[in-house]
């Protein structure tokens, strides 16, 4: 298989695949019942996507699907930064939530139109779940943004804390270039133009202020990650690390 | 007085008649507290079920089984939200339920104070203990009162299924490596006896059964109950090749079940008065969760509050 288009492949399984983790960390501990399980509903979304690219991989490379998963080593993760950051409190969830979820949205609007038909097929399955996302994250910062005044002291900190890790999804990695050279695959460049005027919208309806002067933290799409990751994967993978090459 | 003794009447002919008693009927203060009592222990042990299985959500072995158990969890938390919705119709509120749950004041079932210990507890949960509350629930579909009869529909339908889903984790792991099968047995020798104790003591030390069973809120005894459990559950066990951990376990043909060895009713008082191994942990994480989203919950009151003047505001002018 060409491997820019395993990488581009991994990138994105790997996004959902670890953002469906760290969400799932909250089940049984929501702050309301229905948003514990509204919450839990996104992480099976995601997992569920990134079963979908990993079952693609699977087909095509004669592996199983969790071998993507659990077999890899942390520098064979290509997901963003942002999505492997601890959930912290549902501040922090929901701004780490409202900027993936701008990128992922307006990122598999175009992966939809690709030429590359098995990857526009699950991109068009799995948008409809997203853009309800998006709905959900945005109107969760407006209304904790717009709340109290603790409330959106909290916002205002997660979003200083996290905007660090917004810009990362953008950077084209080679095999994003390749991607849009051969496959027409998304324009990053031009996405990230229509997704921060959204997300932007959002912050600023929610009385939150994006910061001005902003660090780039970046690597995750190279494979080198925050020393979060260890210790989710660490988590994440114990079973078939403990037990190797059973079946469960 | 005469005008209670009629109403009282009319009550009974109700319940006499096998139909349903609805919110807004008239209802005896008794039947009503033991609802609230029964209904809300029974949500409470739905959310604070959620926990020792979300112990193995992040750490489940394949997608498959990852996405199955979020799903069941998140079920869990969909029952408890039928129910409390079902309690709150008899005139009490859910965040009264919640401080109920949170000083202590109310219970919740005590099989939820022993840990997961390992991913085999999955198997054992989902085959044993939602076994045994389908058995408790099934009747409950024909409780007295419409509301918690119409919630435990749905909730029996999805139980069901996360049984057969337990069972099966139980069958693969059977089927699996020597290690694999010992972790079964050594789940199903930790979750028997407590699994047998969810139905609840004795018939003849059981405090609240009578009035229940005359009001039609609860239709069969706790010791009938358990043993139609015991007499699904072993051969199910037998046919996966795992052994019960109980040697008078033995097939009594004279009454077409099994006799079984005795429960260890100390243990049980002692988890019920707090001392079981997780009681502490489970109530602290329902605590946390609920103090660590107060913030949130006041916020989002307050901006629905702005929305809604705003929207009063628009309207006059």
């Amino acid at each position: 298989m060409e491997l820019n288009r395993k990488k581009f492949i991994l990138q994105w399984a790997d996004n959902s695949m670890i953002l469906g983790q760290r969400l799932s960390e909250w089940c049984g501990h929501g702050p309301v019942l229905e948003q514990d399980i509204a919450l839990t509903n996104i992480a099976l979304d995601l997992i569920g996507e990134a079963r979908y690219l990993y079952q693609l991989l699977a087909s095509e490379e004669g592996t199983s699907e969790d071998d993507y998963p659990f077999l890899r080593k942390e520098s064979e993760f290509y997901n963003l930064l942002l999505v492997e950051q601890p959930n912290e409190d549902w501040a922090y969830t929901m701004i780490r939530q409202v900027i993936f979820d701008h990128f992922h949205y307006y990122f598999l609007s175009e992966v939809m139109k690709c030429a590359d038909s098995q990857l526009a097929d699950i991109a068009a399955k799995s948008v409809k779940e997203v853009r309800y996302h998006l709905k959900f994250s945005s109107e969760w910062v407006i209304r904790l943004g717009d709340g109290t005044v603790e409330s959106n002291q909290r916002m205002q900190k997660a979003v200083d804390d996290m905007a660090k890790f917004a810009a990362e999804p953008y950077l084209p990695s080679e095999a994003d270039v390749w991607m849009q050279d051969f496959q027409q695959g998304p324009d990053l460049n031009n996405l990230k133009a229509i997704a921060d005027k959204a997300l932007y919208e959002i912050i600023e309806e929610a009385k939150l202020q994006w910061p001005d002067q902003q660090t780039i933290r970046k690597g995750g799409k190279e494979g080198r990650h925050s020393e979060h990751m260890g210790y989710l994967l660490a988590t994440m993978q114990y079973m078939q690390r403990a037990y190797p090459g059973l079946d469960w | 007085m005469t005008q209670i003794s009629s109403l009282e009447e009319r009550f009974l002919q109700i319940i006499d008649a096998d139909e349903k008693i609805e919110p807004k009927d008239w209802m005896p203060e008794e039947y009503r507290k033991t609802l609230i009592r029964q209904i809300s222990q029974h949500a409470h042990s739905e959310i604070v079920g959620m926990l020792p299985e979300g112990n193995w959500i992040t750490r489940a072995p394949s997608l498959k089984r990852k996405l199955a158990l979020l799903a069941k969890v998140q079920d869990e938390a969909g029952h408890g939200l039928y129910l409390y919705s079902a309690c709150e119709t008899l005139g009490i509120d859910r965040s009264t339920l919640l401080d109920q749950l949170h000083t202590g004041k109310a219970k919740y079932s005590s099989i939820f104070n022993y840990p997961t210990l390992t991913w085999a507890d999955m198997g054992a949960i989902g085959w044993l203990v939602d076994g045994a509350a389908i058995m408790n629930q099934v009747p409950l579909c024909r409780c007295s009162y419409g509301p918690y009869a119409r919630a435990m529909v749905r909730v029996c339908k999805e139980e069901s299924f996360h049984q057969r889903q337990g069972y099966e984790i139980m069958t693969v792991l059977c089927k699996g490596s020597a290690e694999q099968k010992a972790l079964a047995q050594d789940a199903l020798n930790r979750w028997w006896w407590p699994s047998l104790m969810m139905f609840g003591p004795n018939d003849a030390d059981s405090t609240h059964s009578e009035w229940s069973m005359r009001w039609k809120i609860k239709r069969f005894s706790n010791d009938e109950l358990r043993q139609r459990f015991v007499d699904m559950t072993v051969p199910q066990a037998e046919l996966i090749g795992l052994t019960i951990p109980d040697p008078d376990l033995k097939f009594n043909s004279d009454k077409n079940g099994y006799d079984f060895g005795p429960i260890n009713w100390d243990e049980f008082w002692e988890v019920v008065k707090g001392n079981g191994p997780c009681n502490e942990e489970r109530l602290k994480a329902r605590i946390d969760a609920h103090e660590k989203g107060q913030w949130v919950r006041e916020a989002a009151a307050a901006y629905a509050l702005k929305q809604q003047q705003k929207s009063t505001i628009s309207k006059i002018a």
